[in-house]
């Protein structure tokens, strides 16, 4: 399985404070991922980290087996997204196309202006007048135009409206299908939900999960019983997160194994449920150290 | 053809609600032996969900044998399952039903006798018996 993201105990520091910190992924290819994490999680510097416009205080990044924005070639592979969708505002689409076409080693004038007919812009149109959904449609096209192999997006639909968000995700799923790897942050987990394979939470700077989708649900589950020590748990039985009244107490486990203690009430975790957990391990400072939540699958 | 709805609040996970939604299509009679199902490209394009969702739907599908990837065409139906399951089980069904027809003598409402079935499921299945 190749990688597209590969992070060894990346950390990145602004002056005295750490954005990001010790951060070890692997991304798999071929995967659409979900970024999440609360404001100043580290996201946005993660992502910046994989395109090359910073570079990393401590630790390696390598991306589709590169270092990020070395070369030419590199920059060629990613194609990014910026959450202030950065255009120029005194240039037509017409502009914008044709600048993607100087700019770029490859460019695929055909598609890029098929994407701009499909999705209705005006190629006549000044960049400041434009909408905020078709903004983003211009900059998925700009990114799609050079035949990037990893699409990287950062916070892509929270300008949009509702029927733009739609338009503008089963767009990336079609590119997606077509076997583009895609890595997205967003703070709307239903988007994430219905779009991401692939997860990875954020929470003061650390990665507290990262993996599959599908593995991250088969393996977490909430018990509920009768009130009982976080410590009195089986061995494989890894808690996230727990909350008790007096006689009832609601585990959020991680573990491999069937649980077979009759006495729980056991039930999956909704996708959800499962990000706000680990987004609160911030405070806690549970987790960051467990092998068995590291790239699963 | 099927067209496929995504509800983002249901709880179900997407990939759940797309094979409940062929097996209701079949039960239904709404989509039969021989249809094609939506490709990837298109499911996609219209609901905007992960391509590999999709494909995990039809592999199960054709994992339980109600339907067939046939490469380069797309996936097909192949099984319909309008009139099979109900008439076979006549006989469980009876029984299920005296068994409610009791619990409700014995004073159970209906969360209790779902609580009920819920517990003797589950302690049947950690004792290999279901």
């Amino acid at each position: 399985m190749t990688a597209v993201i590969e992070a060894s105990a990346v950390g990145k520091r602004y002056g005295r404070t750490w954005a990001l910190r010790d951060s070890t992924l692997t991304i798999p290819a071929g995967r659409v991922v979900g970024l999440v994490g609360s404001n100043g999680a580290g996201k946005s510097t993660l992502l910046n980290l994989a395109v090359g416009l910073l570079r990393p205080t401590e630790g390696q990044i390598t991306v589709l087996g590169g270092r990020p924005g070395s070369d030419a070639r590199q920059l060629g592979k990613v194609g990014f997204l910026a959450q202030d969708v950065p255009l120029y505002g005194g240039l037509t689409v017409r502009d914008h196309l044709r600048l993607g076409a100087k700019l770029n080693p490859k460019w695929d004038a055909a598609g890029a202006q098929g994407r701009i007919a499909r999705v209705g812009l005006d190629p006549s149109q000044m960049a400041a007048g434009l909408s905020g959904g078709q903004r983003a449609q211009l900059a998925l096209a700009l990114a799609i135009g050079k035949c990037p192999e990893l699409l990287i997006l950062d916070e892509p639909v929270a300008s949009l409206d509702p029927l733009a968000r739609r338009a503008f995700l089963a767009d990336l799923m079609d590119l997606a299908a077509d076997g583009l790897s895609v890595v997205l942050s967003s703070h709307l987990l239903a988007d994430v939900e219905r779009v991401c394979d692939h997860l990875i939470v954020l929470a003061g700077g650390r990665v507290r999960l990262a993996g599959d989708v599908d593995v991250l649900l088969a393996t977490h589950k909430v018990l509920m019983g009768a009130r009982r020590d976080p410590d009195r748990l089986p061995a494989g039985q890894t808690v996230i997160e727990h909350s008790h009244t007096d006689r009832q107490s609601t585990f959020l486990v991680h573990t491999t194994q069937p649980v077979l203690d009759p006495s729980w009430t056991v039930s999956g975790v909704g996708l959800e449920d499962l990000v706000l957990a680990y987004m609160a391990t911030q405070t806690a400072g549970a987790h960051p150290a467990d092998p068995t939540l590291r790239s699963v699958g | 053809m099927i067209e496929f709805r995504i509800d983002s609040t249901s709880g179900v996970s997407p990939y759940r609600q797309l094979v409940h939604q062929v097996r209701q299509a079949l039960l239904l009679g709404l989509v039969r032996e021989g249809d094609q199902l939506p490709t990837v490209k298109e499911v996609v394009a219209k609901v905007a969900i992960n391509p590999n969702t999709v494909l995990k739907a039809y592999r199960e599908l054709e994992f339980e044998g109600l339907a067939e990837g046939r490469p380069g065409v797309g996936t097909f139906v192949t099984r319909s399952l309008a009139d099979s399951s109900f008439a076979a089980h006549a006989a469980l069904r009876k029984d299920l039903r005296g068994w409610l027809t009791r619990a409700r003598r014995a004073g159970l409402d209906d969360d209790s006798i779902a609580a009920l079935f819920e517990s003797t499921f589950r302690s049947g299945l950690s004792e290999g018996v279901a």
